[in-house]
């Protein structure tokens, strides 16, 4: 209850700790993260695979696997803390609140209920729709979201949809009851190129139209670039940098967001090579002692291995983990020079 | 696009013709043998003149003959017309009894598959007392308790059938809970009922059908096998069961007394496997 419905910020994650035990252990999946989520704009929320990404989306949801306990944090959304709600009171929010979008639409998606039903049972549910009333939603929906021929592919099944058409029957689902916020769950990974930028540009408009706020789970930084205003940069179950888009893109203030920015191509600047960053991710169970990024970057310093990082304001908003920021600012102005 | 939709539904087309139903050989044998069992107990009424209860003390235990197609029995009751009748009788017992477990088994298992926990182990450990128990020894028991007739076999193949539903019902659910759907049905605000409703059991559903399929096989044993030992259908009402038990003391002498009920039993039986294996290979996914 930290926030009144008069915050600017739809979604406020803060201190969010998701514990998952394990026969070796504790996972620390999730340690500490904080995000806000603006009304109206679409956060980017990047790392590597197993970075905690996933683990806090339905850590926000409510939906952890069952081994996976929130031990700390809050989660308030409209003001409302949803952390200690019970399910019955979370089932009124994710739907007409909250809701998600999923990496992959076949198996997301009932594989023996027609789509257009799919799609009607959130307005049929939360809204008290009746049966064609829903139904006719459902086909505004799937014309909105650009399925040809809506009438006749409302009695389709999801094995008669292409990748691109069915995650646009998610995107549908996850409208139909006009949520304030949509988790999205890596929603281009599993699409092609050309069908990635279609549903990119899909969601763009949308949130334009509606002023749905977008939390944009992805590793694919191009992504985030097209379609955030913000973005917070996940390394180990923390939160190593955030800031807005263009600033964080373009002058990273942290030794990981820099490697991942080298290790990904990029269709305007021709770099002769690609860097990638050295080692794998840490072990969640028993983290590195200090900077959890330490053992991995170039510029770690004894004080480094030390004591972990608190992550501290910078000027125009932005924060990062880093003790040394300032080092990630010469190598790119470096390579820009040798170039 | 509408050619480039035509070029990849025309496989497909093709793929469901060569699997459909009247392809499996052991499905559409099943059928027709069903289907005509099925008439000839429905149509009885035409088949024969003869009341399968009247009896006819003067014509006691003929061979075939113009008036008796099948000769009569020890108390010159016709012996087609209560083959016709009798099988009326057994189909439509097994046919509603085989529903119960079904109902039951389906409800059972699906709890315990959904929630796990304390509501499985204790649904799965009441599953373990009733197989520990053999089939015929149960229900016989169960039967001679409650007292003959057709609503103690209702019960007792009810008590002894749910397991085998809710077992299979049960490790469906576990695997296809865990499919990404249930989870965007749970991001959706469904109810845990709704989600096993009319997301998961719609989804597996289809195996405690085929197992139905089997089970009416075995539950037409059951009720014949009580009858033939007196706690099943009661007479006079018509029943292969009892026709065996009753045909049995002139076995030398009027063959057709017994075997002809016994026969029917084993070609019904026949029927209703052929239609579970054949839909079992339908239904089966990924075979085509």
């Amino acid at each position: 209850m930290t926030a009144g419905p008069a915050s600017s910020n739809v979604l406020e994650v803060s201190d969010l700790r998701v514990e998952i035990s394990t026969r070796r252990g504790v996972v620390h999946a999730v340690d500490g993260v904080s995000l806000e989520v603006p009304r109206g704009e679409a956060v980017g929320l990047v790392g590597e695979s197993g970075s905690g990404k996933s683990m806090t989306l339905k850590a926000i949801l409510g939906v952890l696997p069952p081994e996976a306990k929130v031990r700390a944090g809050q989660i308030v959304l409209d003001g409302v803390d949803l952390v200690p709600l019970p399910t019955s009171a979370l089932n009124r929010i994710r739907g007409p609140k909250l809701s998600m979008i999923f990496q992959e639409p076949m198996s997301a998606l009932n594989p023996v209920m027609r789509v257009g039903w799919q799609i009607a049972e959130g307005p049929r549910v939360h809204l008290g729709y009746s049966r064609s009333k829903a139904a006719e939603r459902a086909v505004e929906l799937m014309r909105r979201v650009g399925i040809p021929d809506a009438e006749r592919r409302f009695r389709a099944y999801p094995h008669e949809f292409s990748g691109g058409m069915r995650q646009r029957v998610m995107i549908a689902i996850a409208l139909s009851c006009d949520p304030e916020v949509i988790l999205c769950d890596e929603p281009t990974t599993a699409l092609d190129v050309t069908i990635q930028d279609q549903i990119l540009r899909l969601l763009h408009r949308l949130c334009k139209e509606s002023g749905v706020s977008l939390l944009f789970v992805t590793h694919d930084l191009p992504v985030v670039a097209q379609l955030c205003q913000s973005v917070a940069v996940m390394y180990g179950g923390q939160i190593v940098e955030q800031g807005a888009v263009e600033q964080v893109f373009a002058q990273p203030c942290h030794p990981y967001t820099l490697g991942l920015l080298r290790s990904a191509p990029d269709v305007e600047q021709v770099r002769a090579s690609l860097v990638p960053i050295p080692g794998s991710p840490p072990s969640l169970i028993s983290p590195p002692a200090g900077c959890r990024f330490h053992p991995r970057c170039g510029f770690a310093e004894l004080d480094c291995t030390e004591q972990m990082p608190e992550l501290r304001l910078l000027p125009a908003g932005r924060s990062t983990r880093c003790l040394h920021y300032e080092r990630c600012l010469e190598p790119l102005t470096a390579e820009g020079a040798a170039r | 696009m509408s050619a480039a939709s035509l070029v990849t539904v025309a496989p497909e087309r093709a793929q469901a013709r060569k699997s459909g139903w009247y392809r499996q050989p052991a499905l559409l044998v099943g059928l027709i043998l069903l289907a005509v069992i099925l008439f000839m107990v429905i149509a009885a009424p035409l088949l024969t003149s003869y009341n399968p209860v009247t009896q006819d003390l003067g014509a006691t235990l003929t061979g075939p003959s113009a008036h008796h197609l099948l000769g009569t029995d020890q108390l010159g009751r016709d012996t087609w017309s209560r083959l016709l009748y009798g099988g009326r009788v057994d189909l439509q017992v097994a046919f509603i009894a085989v529903l119960f477990p079904f109902v039951l088994g389906t409800i059972l298992g699906s709890l315990a598959g959904y929630f796990g926990g304390w509501v499985d182990l204790i649904i799965m450990r009441v599953v373990d007392i009733v197989v520990a128990f053999p089939f015929y020894v149960l229900i016989i028991a169960l039967v001679f308790v409650l007292g003959p007739g057709e609503r103690s076999i209702y019960i007792a193949i009810t008590v002894v059938g749910w397991v085998s539903y809710a077992r299979i019902i049960r490790g469906e659910i576990l695997v296809a809970k865990r499919q990404e759907y249930v989870l965007a049905a749970q991001s959706g605000g469904l109810s845990n009922l709704r989600i096993m409703g009319r997301h998961l059991l719609p989804n597996v559903i289809t195996q405690a059908i085929i197992y139905a399929m089997s089970d009416i096989v075995q539950d037409i044993l059951a009720i014949v096998t009580l009858s033939y030992l007196g706690l099943g259908i009661q007479p006079p009402t018509p029943d292969w069961g009892s026709m065996i038990a009753n045909g049995q003391n002139f076995l030398t002498t009027h063959w057709q007394l017994t075997t002809l009920p016994g026969l029917a039993v084993v070609v019904t039986g026949l029927a209703l496997s052929l239609i579970g294996d054949g839909l079992a290979d339908l239904l089966r996914p990924g075979q085509s």
